[in-house]
């Protein structure tokens, strides 16, 4: 099993870090879309970081699941929330941990349903790796493969701070 | 305790009636047709949850609005919707319910939403899809008889938290012929299971089932003391056929005891809703100007009734 850093990088220090990444893109006037929950939380940093002055948007990917006919409809499903027009609109998709890419997939179609961006580009905090579609990261941080039964979770303490958390399934 | 709605894992697979579910899965039911009211206010009113899915509408009695919400809500999840209007089809030409259910299953039905004049029509059905070997095959209840209407129930309870947000702390109060109602009964059961403190039942005792007070129901036959006071005041229909049989005397006899007034209505709590499942008798039940007033939310329960049924559809599907 490939080890990881302990204790874990600060998720807050990589909210930063990912704000200087996007902030050259600054004058296409680009939208943040974070997708449920740990999406959501890093894209309202990334408001704050770059003082943008849209409200985030919000997916929950549910309804565009691929795996509806083998695993149902998830138990906890939350509205999505796009507070501006997407018609021609620069968007960020923003997400904690990229992986097999079916979310992303899930994410960009649902986005289609609003209009038809000028572009969307992908913000992670984390790539693990075993991508299973043709998806990759345009912004992101921290590189870092998993084994099978690793899994890593981004949570938010009480102070509303972030942190990572490894879980093993 | 068997319940045939469930599968072993405990996950709706059918929805026949409220009576026996759990509050949790009551819940999970509002959640999710929360976030479905957001697809209906989209450019593209679509989602592709059930996609390649054939809906069967199945409506043994005739009913307009349930069979249009149901229809769109299945659309809206981009499955494909066939109505069977059946007086006018087999049944009229000697066909058993369960024959024209096996034709259907022939033709890949996935889901069968069914409304019909007798109680224990969808369960009838549910049973013999279990006895072929195909509860991949989900039944949904639109109304049966005088027992269940489910979707109505529960579109009754996302119109009430959507109000009042709370179940724990309210009075409800539902006024008319709780006897023949299917509304009436899974309201009750619905209100109950989600935790509202005083449920109460208003009718002429000819109107009211026996053994209400079994089910935690305040019985009132005075409309004035039963209104005191109430959160939520749910109007039901008096069927016309109703009028000219032994049980009352005249649709303005009616309207004098249990017609929902302004007067009566300011007998409730100022912020008080007044709902009612449809169609309305106006001048019967309820007064125009209460029907089209401030409190009244009956047009919004008719939106929030196509979000609770893409949610139930969505969830039984996928079980």
């Amino acid at each position: 099993m490939p080890s990881l850093p302990n204790p874990l990088p600060d998720a807050e220090a990589q909210c930063r870090q990912l704000a200087d990444l996007i902030r050259p893109q600054l004058s296409k006037n680009p939208a943040l879309v974070g997708i449920y929950s740990g999406g959501a939380w890093i894209a309202e940093r990334l408001k704050e970081l770059l003082g943008l002055a849209d409200d985030i948007g919000l997916i929950d990917v549910s309804f565009y699941r691929d795996d509806f006919s083998e695993k149902g409809l998830h138990p906890q499903c939350r509205p999505t929330v796009i507070p501006f027009d997407v018609e021609g609109r620069h968007i960020i998709l923003v997400d904690d941990v990229l992986y097999t890419g079916r979310t992303t997939r899930a994410a960009i179609n649902e986005l289609f349903d609003y209009g038809r961006p000028a572009a969307v580009e992908l913000a992670v905090l984390a790539d693990r790796g075993g991508r299973e579609l043709p998806v990759a990261a345009t912004y992101g941080i921290w590189d870092v493969p998993l084994g099978d039964g690793q899994n890593l979770v981004l949570e938010r303490k009480d102070g509303a701070q972030l942190a990572w958390r490894l879980e093993h399934v | 305790m068997y319940n045939p709605q469930l599968n072993k894992d405990g996950d709706l697979t059918h929805l026949l009636s409220i009576e026996g579910l759990p509050q949790r899965i009551l819940t999970q039911i509002l959640d999710t047709a929360a976030s479905f009211m957001e697809v209906s206010a989209r450019d593209v009113k679509k989602v592709p949850l059930l996609r390649g899915k054939s809906v069967f509408n199945l409506f043994f009695e005739n009913s307009t609005r349930t069979r249009t919400t149901f229809e769109i809500a299945a659309k809206r999840l981009s499955a494909d919707v066939i109505n069977l209007d059946i007086n006018k089809s087999s049944t009229a030409k000697g066909e058993t319910l369960l024959d024209t259910i096996d034709n259907l299953v022939a033709m890949h039905a996935n889901l069968f939403v069914v409304r019909h004049a007798s109680s224990g029509a969808p369960f009838l059905i549910t049973e013999h899809l279990r006895r072929i070997g195909r509860d991949d095959v989900h039944v949904v209840n639109a109304g049966d008889g005088r027992h269940a209407h489910p979707t109505q129930g529960l579109l009754d309870m996302y119109t009430i938290r959507h109000y009042k947000k709370d179940f724990t702390q309210l009075r409800v109060a539902i006024v008319g012929d709780i006897l023949h109602s299917r509304v009436a009964r899974s309201d009750i059961h619905a209100l109950t299971t989600l935790g509202v403190p005083e449920v109460r039942a208003i009718g002429p005792e000819t109107l009211l089932p026996k053994h209400l007070d079994k089910l935690g129901v305040h019985v009132f036959h005075d409309m004035n003391e039963g209104l005191k006071d109430v959160d939520v005041i749910i109007m039901l229909r008096l069927q016309n056929e109703r009028m000219n049989g032994a049980l009352l005397p005249s649709a303005g006899e009616y309207f004098r005891h249990y017609g929902l007034t302004p007067q009566k209505l300011a007998l409730a709590k100022p912020d008080a809703i007044v709902m009612h499942p449809g169609p309305m008798n106006r001048g019967v039940e309820i007064h125009s100007a209460v029907a089209d007033g401030e409190q009244a939310v009956i047009l919004p329960q008719v939106t929030f009734g196509i979000a609770v049924r893409m949610a139930v559809m969505s969830i039984v599907a996928g079980n």
